[in-house]
């Protein structure tokens, strides 16, 4: 079975990011760059898969300008065995993405997809649902825990009151939560052994998929911003303080 | 042409979300002059749908009651979807941005090859809408060119709509089948007597500085002086201090009560995402550098394990 990984270039989880003074978008000028982290967590799943013997390859894809083939080269030093770079200058909207991974999906009959459940840019946690609707595939979203039996993946997914189990049939979509596992880092002689792994590109013209957006952004802003604080002495300060000054005890 | 909103329910009970939901689709009847209609989904849901006929503003409930819908699994409930806002010609298809609606709407959109819109607070017309980007360090205000809007609705930014005061019709409609694809096989619910976190109107929440799961019960006591939920950052629960559920954050649940307290939380970018915007911010920690200072309306420099147990003695 191939398992396909989709992966997503953004700004590093550490980095406070800053809204244009134009209001065109967010600052990304020497910004720290890296894999979205639920695509890591993603990426580790379809590899101790393939370890564990579930998998006969991991084929890690982005859809992206070039400098996404530095998350994908990534990828292949923890262990995928190729990657395609989807190639496109466009501001790629989940709709898009989902077309655009179907269309891979397909054309190297996979049998499970696994990918992040959000991304921590667009915060739009909705690229795996779409493939899933669009596939026709079922989908196990948020998941902490997954486990393949026969032609099934039995599914742990985090929801608001806790925690479903649900199987699915494969092929299956899944999105990862943060809980599935430890990403593993990449050793050197990996890192060394991935710039020969085969990266292949392909257009989304060449994939018959129409990637233009569907939203426009109008306006980027700063949330407002709250009025500075006070530090108080003690708690019968500070319960003082809730009581009369904010009213928020009795 | 109708809008729609997708009833959040366990087959007996109508949760909150779907209240606040309600009140972003009036919103934007307001601006459209179309009715709100809302849908339950489920088995042996007559109860919810009882509920959800008494909230004011709502022209009608629709109801789909069947075996394949049961546990609402998206391999049958999607296409269901997809075809009834073409059927009923809905506008804008609407649910909280609860895991369940995050589930569903997107393979709707998908679907219908629209966008759809994530986690809205703001609704500007009809076809443009404020949404939080980057962890809530950015809103955008985006503007659809589809002809159905398809939007999950963050509950912390819509008042929730009055549960009495309606009197909408019920209809039935028809069953469907199942799709062969997904089983449910079981659910763990989180048991509390305790506020859920996104409805309290005040939080109590631990972190990493907590140590273990045991000395949450420190958070819990004055939990239960002050009727509070109990929350975490992710590094408590990922230390399997707690719950997932009980995890606030960017990733996690999004909050805004009246009172916040973080205790033993650093402030990371990803937690403040989701609960920055409550009324009223305490913090306590013991490293006066710590971020959430810096968010805190009153901020306490100090070691829980006193300040905690204190707190819990002076509310007494
Ligand atoms: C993709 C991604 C998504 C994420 N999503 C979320 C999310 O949704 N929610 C979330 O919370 N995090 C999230 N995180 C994690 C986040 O980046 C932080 O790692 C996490 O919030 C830290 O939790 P913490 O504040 O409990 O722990 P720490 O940062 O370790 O802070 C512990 C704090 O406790 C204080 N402390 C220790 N002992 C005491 C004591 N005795 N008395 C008083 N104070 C004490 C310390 O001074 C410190 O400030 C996410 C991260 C990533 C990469
Ligand atoms: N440009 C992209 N290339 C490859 N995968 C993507 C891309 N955008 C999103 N994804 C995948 O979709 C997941 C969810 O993203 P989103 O729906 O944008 O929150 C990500 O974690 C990736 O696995």
């Amino acid at each position: 079975m191939k398992i396909l990984v989709a992966v997503k270039r953004v700004v590093d989880a550490n980095v406070q990011v800053r809204v244009k003074a134009d209001h065109s978008g967010i600052e990304l000028a020497n910004v720290k760059m890296a894999i979205n982290p639920f695509c890591e967590i993603a990426i580790e799943e379809a590899i101790r898969l393939k370890e564990a013997g579930s998998a006969s390859e991991v084929i890690v894809v982005s859809a992206g300008d070039s400098a996404c083939q530095e998350q994908l080269r990534t990828a292949l030093a923890l262990g995928a065995d190729r990657a395609i770079q989807i190639v496109t200058d466009e501001d790629l909207q989940p709709l898009a993405v989902a077309k655009l991974l179907n269309a891979v999906a397909a054309k190297e009959a996979v049998g499970l997809v696994i990918m992040g459940k959000q991304s921590i840019d667009g915060d739009n946690n909705q690229t795996g649902q779409m493939l899933a609707a669009l596939a026709g595939m079922p989908q196990g979203t948020f998941a902490s825990e997954v486990q393949i039996e026969a032609d099934e993946i039995l599914v742990t997914r985090e929801v608001d009151g806790g925690l479903q189990k649900v199987a699915l049939k494969l092929p299956a979509v899944i999105t990862t939560d943060l809980r599935l596992n430890e990403p593993r880092y990449a050793s050197l002689p990996n890192i060394m052994k991935a710039k020969r792994k085969p990266l292949d590109k392909v257009t989304p013209e060449e994939l018959g998929v129409d990637v233009a957006p569907r939203l426009s952004t109008l306006e980027v802003n700063s949330p407002p911003a709250r009025a500075a604080g006070q530090m108080v002495a003690s708690v019968t300060e500070l319960v003082e303080k809730l009581k009369t000054e904010a009213g928020v005890l009795s | 042409m109708t809008i729609l909103v997708i009833a959040e329910h366990d087959n007996q009970q109508l949760k909150a979300a779907t209240h606040h939901a309600v009140s972003a689709a009036l919103q934007l009847a307001e601006k459209t002059g179309t009715a709100v209609n809302i849908l339950v989904a489920g088995q042996a849901c007559s109860d919810v749908a009882e509920q959800a006929s008494t909230i004011a503003g709502i022209a009608q409930v629709l109801v789909a009651d069947c075996e394949a819908l049961a546990y609402q699994l998206p391999e049958n409930l999607v296409p269901m979807l997809a075809a009834l806002v073409k059927e009923e010609s809905v506008t804008h298809l609407l649910a909280p941005a609860t895991t369940q609606g995050k589930n569903l709407l997107p393979g709707v959109a998908a679907l219908l090859d629209v966008a759809q819109i994530s986690e809205i607070t703001t609704i500007v017309d009809s076809h443009t809408f404020i949404r939080p980007v980057y962890a809530g360090n950015a809103l955008a205000t985006v503007q659809s060119c589809d002809s159905v809007q398809v939007i999950t609705v963050r509950g912390t930014a819509f008042e929730a709509a009055a549960t009495e005061g309606g009197d909408a019709t019920i209809t039935a409609l028809a069953p469907i089948t199942d799709s062969g694809l997904s089983r449910f096989i079981s659910e763990e619910v989180s048991q509390s007597d305790r506020p859920e976190l996104t409805a309290a109107r005040t939080i109590i929440s631990g972190g990493r500085g907590m140590q273990n799961g045991d000395n949450f019960s420190l958070l819990e006591k004055v939990a239960d002086k002050i009727g509070a939920a109990v929350g975490a950052s992710r590094a408590a629960v990922d230390a399997g201090f707690v719950a997932n559920d009980m995890q606030v954050g960017q990733t996690g649940k999004i909050v805004a009560p009246d009172l916040y307290i973080a205790v033993g939380i650093s402030g990371a970018i990803q937690h403040l995402a989701g609960m920055k915007d409550s009324k009223v911010i305490v913090a306590i920690n013991k490293d006066e550098e710590a971020p959430i200072f810096g968010v805190a309306d009153y901020g306490l420099y100090a070691d829980l394990f006193d300040a905690v147990p204190e707190l819990d003695a002076q509310l007494s």
